[in-house]
């Protein structure tokens, strides 16, 4: 059975997205140890609250991200996760990310309610993506943010979502991979695409 | 398209379901977390609980039930009832509930509202808001209040708390502007008018909510029938539907409402 490392930095229940990932069949281990980012098949950035304070307590590990990521070990960013991932975020003033995928973290327009919270469905752009195993066009899927990543490289974008924009509901390149939404909350959907995660650390 | 949600409420008194039913197929159709696990099967957006256990001292016994609700179901759900300061907050996002509703203790001190959306994010700070209508024989009865014209007459609406029990002298509309302002990210509207009585939702007071305010509103109390959601979410502008009796007696299931939301024109997710 693969062993998933996600990565707690103090913000947050991970309660979720741990049993999420054992009912898709792999162990997990909560954990802000280098070591256990090194001894896992594939690492999860989960995300709840702020930009500014989740980076700050993830720069003491963030090296080890990297170079596991480097090695080419997959890693799911999830919501902030995602965020944290980016070059920039402008939530609360501006502040840098690990730069894994180049652009900026930005509000969502407002001329829609914020947060987004609830339902929405994802337009899948890159249905040969692993992630997107059997997904069907026009899930649905749980978003919460009030920002989204804004990416460079939109040939990096797997799905979008209409919310005032279409964003990039999810991206991925290579063995990196992100959702705005939570799969650990998306129901039968997401628990599908947490078991196609799973998959891509078995192969 | 954003979907509209469906949202069953389990009232929770000491770890049992409240007015609890059994469905086939639940073994304990008391407790609260084969009963959300049941809702989650059938196709519910969220699972709100209603802590009503009178005893403080008896509240682990709901934080057990947040704990294995968190492992059981896939969707996001909120606790609400009895919660009193930033530490209680604390304590049950931290055992695995996504939100938590607020009554009582933020009409007591908005400052609670403020201080826990800056410290664990507004998508999880709801303010719930009971409220019932004063009902005026004229706007100059109530000078400080919104008076709306409604189909039983002129009224505002003043909010209560301790569980519908005391009345504050309140603009209802007036408090929702600023729990929105100290940063909920939803609001719960429960109308003690309509409560219980299956005759529709308060669809006047929600209509002009949701033209006041910019968060999420979710409709509570009141629906009898398909045709009451239906309003809620399309006059009242809602983004969410709560009920109770309907699912928990069985006269619906929620697969029955979104079908029924969806042939007419709803977004709903099925």
């Amino acid at each position: 059975m693969v062993k998933v490392a996600i990565i707690d930095y103090g913000l947050g229940n991970l309660r979720s997205i741990k049993r999420g990932l054992e009912k898709v069949n792999s162990r997990t281990v909560i954990t802000h140890e280098k070591k256990d980012i090194r001894d896992c098949d594939g690492i999860v950035l989960p995300g709840v609250g702020a930009f500014e304070e989740a980076i700050k307590n993830l720069r003491p590990i963030s090296d080890e991200i990297l170079n596991q990521i480097g090695d080419g070990k997959p890693l799911l960013g999830i919501c902030l996760g995602l965020q944290l991932l980016f070059s920039i975020s402008t939530e609360g003033g501006i502040h840098k990310g690990l730069d894994i995928f180049k652009g900026r973290v930005i509000r969502l327009p407002s001329n829609v309610k914020i947060p987004h919270i609830g339902w929405n469905t994802i337009k899948i752009l890159k249905p040969e993506n692993p992630l997107y195993r059997d997904i069907p066009d026009n899930s649905y899927v749980y978003f919460v943010h009030s920002y989204y990543g804004d990416i460079e490289d939109k040939n990096k974008i797997i799905s979008v979502t209409d919310y005032g924009v279409k964003f990039p509901s999810a991206v991925a390149d290579s063995q990196v991979f992100a959702t705005q939404f939570h799969p650990e909350k998306s129901g039968r959907t997401g628990l599908q695409i947490l078991k196609n995660f799973v998959s891509i650390l078995k192969s | 398209m954003l979907a509209k949600r469906i949202i069953p409420c389990l009232d929770v008194m000491n770890g049992r379901v409240v007015k609890g039913v059994g469905f086939k197929g639940l073994r304990d159709a008391g407790d609260p977390v084969e009963l959300a696990s049941y809702y989650y099967e059938q196709g519910a957006d969220e699972i709100l609980f209603l802590d009503i256990t009178a005893s403080y001292e008896k509240r682990d016994i709901m934080i057990d039930v947040v704990e294995r609700t968190s492992e059981a179901i896939f969707i996001p759900f909120t606790v609400g009832g009895g919660i009193r300061d930033i530490e209680d907050i604390r304590l049950i996002l931290s055992s695995g509930a996504d939100k938590v509703s607020i009554n009582t203790a933020a009409v007591k001190n908005p400052e609670l509202i403020r201080r826990s959306a800056r410290m664990f994010g507004s998508q999880c700070i709801v303010s719930s808001i009971d409220i019932k209508r004063v009902y005026v024989r004229s706007e100059e009865e109530a000078p400080d209040k919104t008076v709306l014209e409604t189909p039983q007459g002129k009224c505002w609406w003043s909010i209560y708390i301790y569980g519908g029990r005391k009345m504050v002298d309140l603009d209802a509309f007036k408090w929702a502007e600023k729990v929105t302002d100290l940063g909920a990210g939803e609001i719960v509207v429960s109308s003690l008018d309509f409560d219980g009585t299956k005759q529709g939702y308060d669809i006047e007071f929600l209509r002009e909510l949701s033209r006041r305010v910019s968060v999420p509103i979710i409709a509570s109390s009141g629906a009898g029938n398909l045709k009451h959601i239906l309003d809620a979410l399309t006059i009242g502008g809602a983004d969410a539907a709560l009920a109770a009796s309907i699912f928990h007696y069985g006269i619906y299931s929620i697969r029955e409402v979104k079908e029924y939301l969806a042939e007419n024109g709803v977004t709903v997710r099925i």
